[in-house]
């Protein structure tokens, strides 16, 4: 039997919860949030293979785990490999007669690190076999975990311990890999941008990914205050802040092929300014030194779809 | 199940095999749920015969053909956390590109077959034979079995489940050949019928699993409180590992007439002087063995199986009446006092109040061939080195210096 999705609030009262309380997740953390709009999404048994990162180490504490669903961690970069593992093996044991259930989901998760790069290769190989796997990124702009370092998720301009705001640099110089594309140029059947504050979005979207035939990919913004120096209490207005300054536009791609803007970054007139973004963060601050009025003016040019400038 | 029975004559198919084959043949016998793999040489013929085996519907497997090593193992525990029945091969520099997900695979208790054809590690990059990738990775947890024979390879990797998913057990497990030297060269190879090998093995039942019915957290973080106790569980693990590897071969032994022991022992009886090695080495020092016989010379071969667990006891005690045990092996552990193989012997030995003098010669690097010349050497070096009463910790032969 195939749940419904929950996008109303009495039914996500009576969902069943996937994530318990009492796991060591930072206050304000979005990932938490990201993972409890996941399970609203969830149609029946699911396996979560995840990543090494904050959400990893944080819910699963031996002795005490926060996961009330079949899940498993191996290593950083692997996630996307031991799904394709765990989905093949359920399938075959099936056809064997050694699987009761009728269909089991199976979903990835890594944060943008164990995305966007030590696991890329791992991600591309599951994506060109084709799977039927959903692989979420929840995408915090750093290796948080590991003391916020940059990574390929990181924006321009961001500081972080590996791209430090200085006198000759204006924090991480590079753009940040436009990854919900490069992804959907493997022809991916489905590939979401989702932000926990879009709610109704994100669970819609969430539900389309363990709908379809054959690899998904969602890629969630997810607000870290503890890394971004940002307010504990602001992590769902930051992550709307960011679908209106078009840093993490919200938009589906079907087959690869053909994109479709969703409701919250179709409905703007204009982007807001970035410095409505920038300035909820202390990771920013610099950007608001005079020396820095020439960086901040190429950012100008932001892209739409993919958030990068 | 229903108990093993010796296989009557007519039943057996021989085939003239490669090691790859043997092993590739073994695996379409044992009923897998999931192969995952990459190629390299020397291993790629395994993984292509078994493709064409699964392509033309004579095996029911989802094989997996992984981005890279570090993926196939990665999807191995994946598969095998769901309780499916799991094998890899690989070799060298995909061996090694593993090693991150090797320690994992074992301390999380995956009991994952692992064919390895041993090849040389880079640099310079080469192709041939010896045992640096596998000796390399002896801490990580796995089981190691080194074969010498065609035969072998294809008992090993049949018995190779059976040990692994033992639940005393619950190890992943690797099943070594030399590269070239027995993975490209053919043999006569008995095979059993399909049923007999599928009812020795059964189907696999996992003592935990994921589980949509009962949902439990595996790989989660241990810290300074308990990790150690996952890692004193683990090595309780390899301790149990001889007596199921006795009961498996016990009831191999029944349905084939064959078994292999922990190691083989060859004309070591009355030996003052017994050479240790392993895998092809092992047959060539038993051939140069009969020619010392003929000329009189007290000589025998131990020809070692099981590298982890390493047998102490009873190679210490097969070996401890000899004058000297002459070590081959086919690795240098840099910077190390002596090599793998030599360093596990004389750990075994320390204690005996009278050691035999443990010589120990570096052969066979990268695929240089060690010919019966090379073994001879090194026994006429050993019995200088017991007239002067020392011998050097180890020392290299058959290189130009």
């Amino acid at each position: 039997m195939t749940e419904p999705a929950a996008l109303k609030l009495k039914d996500m009262l009576k969902k069943k919860r996937i994530l318990s309380s009492g796991h060591r997740m930072c206050a304000g953390c979005a990932a938490p949030t990201i993972v409890k709009l996941m399970g609203m999404a969830l149609r029946g048994p699911t396996i979560v293979c995840e990543v090494t990162g904050c959400l990893e180490v944080a819910t699963t504490i031996y002795p005490y785990t926060a996961w009330e669903l079949p899940w498993i961690h191996v290593a950083f970069e692997n996630a996307a490999a031991v799904a394709s593992g765990a989905i093949e093996a359920i399938e075959v044991m099936r056809e064997k007669g050694r699987w009761s259930k009728e269909h089991v989901d199976v979903i990835a998760i890594g944060g943008d690190g164990g995305t966007f790069d030590i696991g890329f290769g791992a991600i591309s190989g599951m994506l060109e076999r084709g799977h039927d796997i959903v692989y979420m990124c929840y995408d915090n702009g750093a290796y948080q975990n590991t003391g916020i370092q940059r990574s390929g998720g990181t924006f321009p301009g961001q500081e972080t311990t590996t791209s430090w705001a200085g006198k000759v640099s204006p924090g991480k110089e590079q753009r940040k890999k436009p990854l919900a594309e490069i992804v959907a140029a493997h022809r991916t059947p489905y590939v979401a941008t989702v932000d926990p504050y879009h709610h109704r979005d994100f669970i819609t979207k969430f539900r389309k990914a363990l709908e379809v035939e054959g690899p998904a990919f969602i890629h969630a913004f997810s607000p870290c205050p503890r890394g971004w120096r940002s307010q504990t209490g602001k992590s769902m207005e930051i992550a709307k802040l960011a679908v209106e300054v078009g840093l993490h536009p919200l938009y589906e791609i079907f087959n690869g092929t053909e994109y479709k803007m969703s409701g919250p970054s179709r409905r703007l007139k204009e982007l807001r300014p970035l410095d409505d973004y920038w300035k909820t963060q202390g990771q920013f601050k610099h950007l608001f030194k005079p020396e820095w009025a020439d960086f901040k003016k190429g950012s100008k040019n932001r892209s739409m779809l993919t958030g990068s400038f | 199940m229903t108990a093993v029975k010796r296989v009557p004559k007519d039943q057996i198919t021989i085939e003239g095999l490669t090691g790859d084959a043997a092993i590739a043949h073994a695996l379409k016998q044992c009923d897998l749920d999931v192969l995952a793999a990459y190629p390299i040489t020397p291993q790629t013929i395994i993984v292509e015969d078994y493709q064409k085996f699964a392509a033309n519907g004579e095996v029911h497997c989802r094989v997996i053909p992984v981005e890279s090593e570090h993926s196939a193992m990665s999807a191995c525990i994946g598969a095998s956390a769901v309780g499916a029945r799991v094998a890899t091969a690989s070799a060298s520099a995909g061996l090694a590109l593993m090693w991150e997900i090797l320690y994992c695979a074992a301390s999380m208790r995956m009991p994952i077959v692992f064919a390895v054809a041993n090849r040389a590690l880079s640099a310079p990059i080469n192709i041939h034979n010896d045992w640096s990738d596998s000796y390399g990775a002896r801490d990580s947890g796995f089981i190691q079995i080194y074969t010498q024979s065609c035969q072998e390879a294809y008992d090993t990797t049949i018995m190779a489940f059976k040990i692994a998913e033992d639940h005393k057990v619950l190890l992943p497990i690797m099943v070594c050949i030399d590269g070239f030297i027995l993975s490209h060269n053919v043999e006569r190879v008995e095979m059993l019928p399909t049923e007999a090998v599928e009812n020795f093995l059964g189907v696999r039942e996992p003592f935990i699993k994921l589980d949509p019915d009962n949902p439990i957290t595996m790989g989660p973080l241990a810290l300074t409180d308990y990790y150690f106790e996952f890692k004193e569980q683990q090595d309780k693990a390899m301790d149990a590992v001889p007596d199921v590897f006795a009961q498996v071969e016990a009831e191999f032994e029944k349905m084939t007439g064959r078994k292999y022991g922990m190691f083989e022992e060859y004309k070591t009886d009355d030996a003052e002087i017994i050479i240790f090695t392993h895998s092809t080495p092992g047959g060539t020092a038993k051939a140069t063995v009969d020619v010392l016989r003929e000329k009189g010379e007290k000589v025998g071969v131990l020809r070692l199986r099981m590298f982890r667990p390493f047998p102490t006891k009873e190679i210490t005690e097969a070996v401890k009446n000899a004058k000297a045990v002459i070590v081959f092996e086919k690795c240098r552990s840099f910077g190390a006092p002596s090599n793998p193989l030599a360093l596990e012997l004389r750990t075994a030995l320390y204690d005996l109040e009278k050691r035999p003098m443990v010589v120990d010669f570096v052969i066979g690097l990268g695929g240089r061939d060690c010919p019966p010349t090379t073994i001879v050497e090194g026994y006429e070096k050993t019995k200088e080195y017991l007239k002067k009463g020392r011998a050097p910790l180890y020392e290299t032969l058959g290189v130009r210096k």
